[in-house]
């Protein structure tokens, strides 16, 4: 719906809502790449300023919350504009599970400078990182623009960093069978890469977001998936 | 989009009551109405929504044939209800409107006591043959009505004398006394203050139990509230017309997505 509202007041609610949903957005992507860069060059005080900034993010999202009540009380929103509002309050939600995942990281950084490194983690992290911040800033966009092909391009893409998430897998297990004084750095930085997995199901949630809020409807057919982890370890996996 | 509201779900299955098929109405050279087909399901409220003008009252009224009294309305096509022409020659339509109930947008008691408002229908009709049986039925019907707490103390007193919401609610009484089969209501609440529109909503919620109720409304959040099916009417054309969850989240009609979010269609 490009016409706007005969009560003009009603379209400048709905674009304030969604505007906090960008800029929620923006600091959730700025904090996974920050947490990435940390973790790679095990740099203290920039996890820290991550998990400090976490704070604002959690604080955002209850002003989307408050704001989207506001707005479905005095608006009574129908049709797309109450899809608007439904999806507005489910992003938020997402990104800030993507920013509590970004603290994660950032925590677990803190400890993982006191250990050994383990050589080509921090980078593939940061790769992994990278990809996801990229599905998220275009699921966002796909969002911004109602753009249903690039939503569900952002759905395909899941797949690339389940694969990267189940490569990591093998990787940490080789190590920690290797040597048993891998087993605590590596049982730290196979959480981020799982949390950074579950950012990618996120951005992919808020994708689905997109297509919901276009067509009315949520996409039917399941998405491929490419996490073979859970079945990793059975004799000739 | 079904499931939006879990305890209406049977409304889908209910039988047709009413099914009109092609219904063009003119007055004089305005075609109001333009070869509108619709179902009206049996002990459902199916709300008529759509800017003024867009013939929702007019469609309403061809249903008990109210046009019948305006001399240069035409109307065309059929209407059947439980499967009967109302529009056929044999049909009497003052008997026709005891079927088919009617509340107006303003409360209308005659100047009588609120007992007589009652018991007027029923009279006429000769659906009663002594005066037991119809005290029952004006009680019966202020009761269906949720006023008869409020008047049972004072049935002599004018009906003009009641508050606006009473006075709703007294017309209300007065169209279900004959117990119709369907009833029409064009606007019930827009003279009505919240309380008393809330009133009166529940007792169209109630009302479905037994009757098939068609309501027009410009109030879109009331016949989102109130009713099962939402029919959509913009410039004479059924726009359209589907279970009222979907069409308040999920209209198929650019049209009808303009009109209920308010924006310029």
């Amino acid at each position: 719906m490009s016409e706007q509202h005969i009560l003009r007041a009603f379209d400048r609610d709905l674009e304030a809502v969604q505007g906090l949903v960008m800029r929620m957005g923006g600091m959730v992507e700025t904090a996974i790449l920050d947490a990435a860069e940390a973790l790679a060059a095990r740099d203290e005080d920039m996890a820290e300023k991550v998990r400090a900034g976490d704070k604002a993010i959690d604080a955002l999202e209850e002003k989307i919350n408050e704001e989207t009540a506001r707005l479905i009380a005095l608006r009574a929103p129908a049709a797309s504009d109450l899809r608007t509002a439904l999806s507005v309050l489910k992003i938020a939600s997402s990104l800030e599970r993507v920013g509590d995942f970004a603290k994660n990281m950032a925590k677990r950084t803190t400890v993982l400078s006191q250990m050994h490194d383990i050589p080509g983690a921090g980078g593939a992290l940061k790769r992994m990182s990278k990809a996801v911040v990229q599905m998220l800033s275009d699921a966002l966009d796909a969002y911004n623009s109602r753009d249903v092909a690039l939503a569900e391009d952002v759905r395909a893409r899941d797949r690339e960093v389940d694969q990267m998430y189940t490569a990591l897998f093998r990787e940490f297990l080789t190590h920690m069978m290797e040597d048993p004084r891998n087993i605590t750095p590596c049982m730290h930085l196979h959480f981020i890469a799982k949390n950074i997995e579950r950012m990618g199901d996120h951005a992919t949630t808020i994708s689905e977001q997109v297509i919901y809020l276009v067509t009315g409807a949520m996409p039917e057919e399941s998405r491929p998936k490419a996490d073979s982890v859970t079945t990793a370890g059975i004799e000739g996996k | 989009m079904e499931d939006m509201r879990l305890a209406d779900r049977t409304a889908s299955a209910r039988e047709n009551k009413i099914t009109a098929r092609g219904v063009q109405v003119y007055y004089g050279t305005n075609h109001a109405i333009k070869d509108v087909d619709v179902d009206i399901a049996d002990r459902t409220v199916t709300a008529f929504i759509g800017p003024s003008g867009c013939g929702k009252s007019t469609f309403l009224r061809c249903l008990n044939r109210m046009n019948d009294t305006i001399p240069i309305c035409r109307v065309e096509g059929r209407i059947e209800i439980d499967g009967e022409d109302i529009y056929d020659k044999r049909v009497d339509p003052v008997q026709l409107r005891a079927r088919v109930g009617m509340v107006f947008q303003k409360p209308n008691p005659f100047p009588k006591s609120i007992y007589d408002n009652v018991a007027y229908g029923p009279r006429i009709h000769g659906l009663t043959r002594n005066r037991a049986e119809l005290d029952e039925v004006v009680e019966k019907s202020l009761r269906r009505a949720a006023l008869w707490n409020e008047v049972k103390d004072r049935l002599t007193s004018p009906g003009t004398g009641l508050s606006g919401g009473q006075q709703q609610r007294l017309c209300i009484a007065r169209a279900v006394a004959t117990s119709p089969e369907v009833l029409l209501m064009d606007e019930p609440c827009s003279a009505l203050d919240p309380i008393a529109t809330a009133q009166v909503e529940e007792l169209i919620d109630e009302l479905r139990e037994n009757f098939s109720v068609v309501i027009v409304t410009h109030s879109m959040q009331q016949a989102a509230r109130v009713s099962q099916r939402t029919a959509f009417f913009h410039l004479g054309n059924l726009v359209e017309f589907g279970e009222t969850g979907q069409i308040f989240t999920n209209p198929r009609d650019p049209r009808t997505e303009a009109y209920i979010t308010g924006r310029i269609g």
